[in-house]
């Protein structure tokens, strides 16, 4: 009977049953929603670390802050002003460490023995500015009357000098500025390589420690027109191209790639290095690694996902706390509401029906079997709204990833630079050529087995609110009220 | 066999109380007829809901064949009440979303009767009252006295000792009246069940053996009025 009865109640009271189930389908619906918009958030998140320093880092290392770092080492050029006829185009690359702040190789292996520490992983990253261009010499001008001969571009150049004039000197060249990184070619799994997939030719094999090879960004890859086989020379140089790299998130960690040793030569920073990637052995630990490293590895700054990620700001960072603060209490705020809702309904509607279940009291039923009817027709009434709440709530996840909409990552924190910031600014990822990165990111809203259970369970919990309400109303109803003249 | 002593029922509204029942003495022999009367507001209904279990006294006792009702746990009066009593009220009082033969089996469920012969009695009573042909009828689909035939049949489906209608012809109008009382008679006939019937319809009560009148909680009784 409990069943017949449930059935032809939902069914004759198909529109009572709607209501109490849409008002938790809202809920639940947009607890979906928020839950998987809030996840997609962290993806989005991830996503721009990881462009930065790759899969499986769980903190960087670098140089502590130190004021005295010497603004006087700043690139110089030196060129050779030409003879008048000459015009022979000259280059001249200058190559930087990143942030100027360098650790020693040693404390690689230092950060590696602390306990807790899986792997770490030291790497280089080098800025390359490359200046090419032709350059003129100014002529002197005896009783300056001619003067007409400037160079070429002379826009620039000559200054007076009291027995005659330098007239006319110039140049033209182009500024071509790089991020070089160099990796650590016996550890592949760390570091940001471990972003990219390698789309063409091959990444470094493990013996390659001091190979004149190198691994291209495919953006830079394009725009220089490279390719495997090409050639990449760097202050004289001569790379050959092994593989083009391209980054998941689209924005690569460095333009080249090339063997540590070769980066250190390059940049006569023997046995250094700027970053160190370090993996934990157990993620949970990431802070008792970070203040094991920094008690015992002095003059160093450890930053973590976290930490880097409280830098992030721009549209990505309001639009997650908007989802983590006003979309969570937003949802439990009409999911409690729903509750209510349907709670309240369920109540009405068996005063709406007190002679009906004290008719059936007085043919003998007993106060459990009919709280068992009622509370019966509510728990159906919540699944039905689970089941439309996981649908409306999956459309609307799905239409959000069908938009994607795009969100802007700014990563903060100074760029290196004189006053020698910490590392380049927290994590110091290499080829950070700015001191604030701006990255896009789609947005999706993943919805997990987890989200989706969790709405099942929020069902259940609304059909057994307003079973409760319901139940408890129809319990106190007595034989007598079979005679109640109230319908 | 009820025997009713001193049963006295009041209602508190705020500071005033009613007296329903005021001091109720009445003994009903097994398979008696009993019609009761009386004004409205008399205190008619409130003597059933006491004979039928559906309520309790304020004061004195209600014993069927032994037993005080005033004094049953809640589970014991349920039981009662699920195998001795049938009841036909005045406003059917069928449940709108069940067919007709459901309606009827919903009696034979607290008695834990198996679906299958539940549907068989069901069916076999709703025929006996010349429903036969409306099982699956629902209550909106039916006119009033076949909705209260259902109900007649659903009070008798169970073999109850005791059928209690209060004023089961109210509802209706004339043509179904008797058609009603006549379906009550020959099952009362039948069954051989004690018959207690509160009706307004006074052509009914001039032909009742035993007549009861309720006036402000108080019952006099007369005896075989005609025959
Ligand atoms: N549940 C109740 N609460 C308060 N007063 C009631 C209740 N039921 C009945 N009464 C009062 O008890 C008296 C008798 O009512 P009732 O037995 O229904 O009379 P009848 O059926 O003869 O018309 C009336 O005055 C009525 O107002
Ligand atoms: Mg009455």
């Amino acid at each position: 009977m409990f069943f017949t009865y449930l059935r032809r109640e939902l069914r004759r009271r198909r529109k009572a049953a709607l209501v109490v189930a849409s008002g938790l389908a809202l809920g639940i619906a947009l607890v979906i929603v928020v839950t998987s918009v809030s996840s997609g958030m962290g993806k989005a998140q991830d996503k721009v670390l990881q462009s930065l320093y790759g899969l499986g880092t769980d903190m960087t290392v670098t140089k502590a802050a130190s004021p005295t770092a010497n603004p006087s080492e700043r690139p110089r050029f030196q060129f050779d002003a030409q003879e008048n006829d000459s015009d022979e185009e000259q280059s001249s690359d200058r190559v930087m460490v990143q942030g100027f702040q360098t650790l020693s190789a040693s404390t690689v292996t230092k950060v590696g023995k602390q306990s807790g520490v899986a792997d770490a992983v030291g790497g280089l990253s080098l800025q390359v500015v490359k200046v090419s261009g032709q350059f003129t010499r100014g002529q002197v001008q005896q009783n300056g009357n001619g003067g007409q001969q400037g160079g070429p571009g002379g826009a620039g150049g000559g200054s007076g000098q009291p027995q005659g004039e330098v007239q006319g000197g110039g140049a033209n060249f182009d500024v071509n500025n790089y991020s070089v990184y160099g990796t650590d070619v016996t550890e592949p799994a760390l570091g940001p390589l471990t972003s990219s997939k390698i789309t063409s030719g091959r990444t470094f094999k493990s013996t390659e420690t001091d190979a004149k090879v190198a691994v291209v960004d495919s953006a830079y890859a394009k725009e220089k027109k490279l390719k495997v086989g090409s050639t990449v020379t760097i202050k004289s140089v001569k790379f050959s191209v092994i593989g083009i790299a391209t980054a998941d998130s689209g924005d690569s960690a460095a333009n080249v790639y090339i063997p540590l040793t070769q980066a250190q030569t390059l940049s006569d920073s023997k046995d250094k290095v700027t970053t160190i990637y370090v993996q934990a052995t157990d993620s949970q630990k990431i802070d008792s690694v970070k203040s094991a490293i920094q008690k015992n590895v002095s003059g160093t700054t450890v930053t973590t996902s976290a930490d880097l990620a409280d830098t992030v700001s721009g549209s990505l960072s309001t639009a997650s706390s908007l989802a983590t603060s006003v979309g969570k209490w937003l949802s439990i705020a009409v999911l409690i509401a729903a509750f209510l809702v349907a709670g309240l309904l369920t109540s009405s509607a068996v005063s709406r029906r007190v002679r009906e279940f004290g008719t059936l009291k007085a043919l003998g039923w007993k106060s459990g079997r009919v709280t068992r009817q009622v509370v019966g027709e509510a728990m159906v009434n919540g699944l039905l709204g689970g089941a439309l709440g996981i649908a409306f709530g999956l459309a609307g996840a799905y239409v959000v990833t069908a938009i994607s909409p795009t969100l802007q990552a700014q990563l903060g924190g100074g760029g290196g630079g004189g006053q020698g910031g910490p590392g380049g600014g927290g994590f110091g990822g290499p080829g950070r050529q700015a001191a604030a990165k701006t990255l896009d990111v789609a947005l999706t809203a993943p919805v997990t087995v987890t989200t989706v259970a969790m709405a099942v369970g929020l069902a259940v919990a609304g059909g057994l609110i307003a079973g409760a309400f319901g139940g408890w109303r129809a319990s106190r109803l007595r034989p007598a009220d079979a005679l109640r003249r109230v319908e | 066999m009820y025997e009713l002593r001193n049963v006295t029922r009041r209602y508190t509204r705020g500071k005033e109380t009613v007296h329903a029942l005021d001091g109720v003495d009445l003994t009903i022999p097994d398979g008696d007829r009993l019609v009761i009367q009386g004004p409205t507001g008399g205190g008619k209904s409130t003597l059933l809901q006491m004979l039928g279990g559906l309520d309790r006294p304020s004061e004195g006792e209600v014993v069927l064949d032994g037993v005080d009702l005033a004094r049953l746990s809640e589970a014991k009066l349920t039981q009662v009440r699920s195998e001795n009593i049938g009841f036909v009220f005045q406003a059917f009082n069928l449940i709108p979303t069940l067919t007709a033969q459901e309606n009827v089996e919903t009696a034979l469920v607290p008695l834990g009767v198996k679906a299958k012969e539940r549907r068989e009695r069901a069916a076999e009573a709703l025929t006996s009252v010349g429903l036969g042909e409306r099982l699956g009828h629902l209550p909106s689909e039916m006119s009033g006295g076949q909705q209260q035939r259902v109900a007649i049949a659903r009070a008798l489906v169970k073999r109850p000792k005791v059928l209690l209608a209060d004023e089961p012809t109210g509802n209706l109008d004339e043509s179904m009246r008797d058609e009603i009382m006549d379906v009550l008679e020959t099952l009362w006939k039948e069954h051989g069940l004690t018959f207690i019937m509160v009706t307004h319809d006074s052509s009914i009560a001039k032909k009742a053996p035993r007549l009861a009148t309720i006036r402000k909680g108080k019952i006099t009784v007369k005896e075989n009025v005609v025959s």
